[in-house]
């Protein structure tokens, strides 16, 4: 099987610093791919990197088996790539159907579409397909927001980038501010996007998370992969191991 | 799990789209506000109206106000979208004088007389604003000046240029077509035409705010810049835009207030930008940005203004307008303020809960 999302000895100096030394990555479609590493271990500019955000200065990233070069987000988006940011990433004071079109605002058809006026039926069908889809909770679809709690936030911003991604969808610790039961429907969410076929990539600090959703865990340190686990064939121990670097200790 | 509570019993509305409004953000947004700020309009003039029925509810005297608030109303539009995405543009009355000094030349150029050198002044003072707005803009979101220092700056340059031009005496030379037809003009009877100009530029600014992409684009870069960024929103390009948009609003006023007073007015607009923030402040607009409605910022123009002539009639020293509306302008901030505050266990209420989070 041919990986969706495949990085190949990617490279990323900040003046003297490198902060990714031939960095592999890789993503399988209907996967949930969980890339794990202490802080400092590069997986943020690996993610900035696939994501369109910065420029490698080695290195080939593949989709779908064939070079790209994203530029830019915008770029990545259009490969199909996304990603749901830590911090929410929606605007407070506009609805949930604003958010879900953000950027993507469908313009009414014929004259008045070219002078601007969009047409918010079309929107807001689309943005409750997307929410059923996800089993969303979102308890309305014309308050603003920055009304509604965390989780539904969370919710909202998922379900965009899921309705718009194709290939490859990104979790930057999608949980972190969340409490209990918010964490819990994050990580259904995260199942039926994978369900969908699309390849997840979650990142995460908590290890009992990473187990419970991923399929397959890469390990990061010091600016490479240093290990590929099938979740179901490792455990918690080995995972701390590879990220501290107990397991080259013990190899030696 | 509260979250999975569904009140109409339905097992397929677990994803929980409840309690559909039927009301667009817009509308349902500013309400409260939007109420409370029309009732104190209202209660202003039924008290003036009370006080000196014969001659403040007069024609006469509504015609005046409105001939007076135009330039005001026109300047309100643009910068209720500058303010909507959290900046300010304190260089309005500049960037009106230098655009009625660069049309007079244009005018005078053209020898002064005609619709041809009127219409070509039009077009330059557009055209002049609306550049310096886009400077402003530029300034603010690629330069990343802060929009008060940018603006603060145009206030003094935009001045001092048209002084540097005029050496510093009002031009005049408006056409007798800029002045009759429409400084002095009638639509019908006693309709001013300067007041349909604002009503106008009013009804379009307010349906390109609320109805058109470009609207909710304003109040989304306002909202969260950030947000836009990453999903491929171009911030910088919609800041200048809307600055551009804000300098285009003072070339009409620059024309307006040429047609009104057949010169320019270089000592005369030094006020012009607080006027214009105060009345959008009043009208429930978010110095935060994200939040505000054209309606709003009309009344709170109407207000002062209200006042001002309200208090000649009745004989109260007007100069008590400048009280009455600082401490009007003051209580709406803090209604913004205090509404925020209470409102949001939401979106502000996350920057609180990260803000503790780290401490």
């Amino acid at each position: 099987m041919t990986y969706v999302l495949e990085a190949k000895g990617i490279v990323r100096r900040y003046g003297h610093v490198e902060a990714l030394r031939g960095c592999n990555f890789n993503v399988s479609p209907g996967e949930v791919t969980a890339l794990i590493g202490d802080n400092g271990a590069g997986k943020s500019t690996l993610v900035r990197i696939l994501s369109g955000a910065e420029q490698p200065d080695d290195g080939e990233i593949f989709v779908d088996g064939n070079v790209v070069r994203t530029e830019s987000p915008s770029d990545a988006r259009d490969l199909g790539i996304e990603t749901v940011f830590q911090d929410l990433a929606l605007c407070p004071h506009l609805n949930a159907v604003q958010n879900m079109y953000l950027g993507r605002e469908v313009p009414r058809k014929g004259i008045l579409g070219k002078f601007g006026f969009l047409d918010y039926e079309v929107m807001r069908k689309g943005s409750e397909d997307a929410f059923r889809d996800l089993g969303a909770t979102v308890r309305s679809l014309t308050s603003n927001t920055g009304s509604m709690s965390g989780g539904q936030r969370q919710s909202i911003a998922v379900a965009r980038s899921a309705a718009w991604a194709t290939k490859v969808l990104f979790f930057d610790e999608p949980t972190a501010a969340l409490g209990v039961v918010q964490k819990k429907n994050v990580l259904n969410l995260v199942r039926r996007v994978r369900d969908k076929g699309i390849g997840i990539v979650f990142i995460s600090h908590s290890m009992p998370e990473v187990l419970e959703i991923s399929d397959r865990v890469q390990v990061m340190r010091r600016g490479i992969t240093i290990a590929d686990y099938k979740t179901s064939q490792t455990n918690l121990e080995e995972l701390v191991g590879a990220m501290t670097g107990r397991l080259d200790d013990l190899s030696n | 799990m509260s979250m999975f509570t569904n009140t109409n019993g339905d097992p397929k509305s677990d994803f929980g789209i409840l309690a559909e409004e039927k009301e667009s953000l817009f509308k349902s947004l500013p309400k409260t506000q939007t109420f409370q700020i029309v009732s104190v309009l209202f209660i202003i003039t039924a008290i003036f109206s009370a006080i000196a029925p014969s001659t403040f509810f007069t024609l006469f005297n509504f015609r005046n106000i409105i001939i007076n608030i135009s330039v005001f109303a026109v300047l309100g539009v643009g910068m209720t979208f500058v303010i909507i995405t959290a900046g300010i543009d304190l260089s309005v009355g500049s960037v009106l004088v230098f655009s009625s000094v660069i049309a007079v030349k244009a005018i005078i150029a053209m020898g002064s007389k005609g619709w041809g050198a009127t219409f070509v002044g039009i077009f330059v003072a557009l055209v002049v604003a609306s550049a310096w707005g886009a400077l402003n803009g530029w300034l603010v979101s690629i330069a990343k000046v802060p929009a008060f220092i940018v603006t603060l700056g145009s206030l003094s340059a935009a001045l001092g240029v048209s002084q540097i031009i005029t050496g510093g005496i009002d031009l005049r030379g408006a056409t007798p077509e800029l002045v009759d037809k429409i400084g002095f003009g009638n639509i019908y009877k006693q309709i001013p035409v300067l007041g349909v100009i604002a009503v106008v530029i009013v009804i379009l600014g307010g349906i390109l705010l609320h109805k058109t992409k470009f609207g909710l684009l304003t109040y989304a870069v306002g909202s969260n810049n950030e947000a836009c960024r990453r999903v491929g929103i171009n911030v910088n390009r919609q800041l200048i835009l809307v600055y551009a948009l804000m300098g285009f609003t003072a070339g009409i006023g620059g024309i307006m207030s040429l047609a009104m007073y057949q010169q320019t007015t270089i000592a005369g607009q030094s006020n012009t930008a607080l006027t214009v923030i105060a009345g959008v402040v009043i009208g429930g607009t978010s110095l935060f940005g994200g939040y505000g409605t054209i309606f709003g910022t009309m009344i709170g123009l109407f207000i002062p203004i209200v006042l001002q002539t309200g208090f000649i009639i009745i004989g109260v020293v007007p100069f008590w307008q400048n009280v009455v509306v600082g401490v009007f302008l003051v209580a709406a901030v803090y209604v913004d303020t205090a509404r925020r505050d209470a409102a949001d266990g939401g979106g502000k209420g996350l920057k609180k809960r990260s803000k503790r989070s780290t401490s």
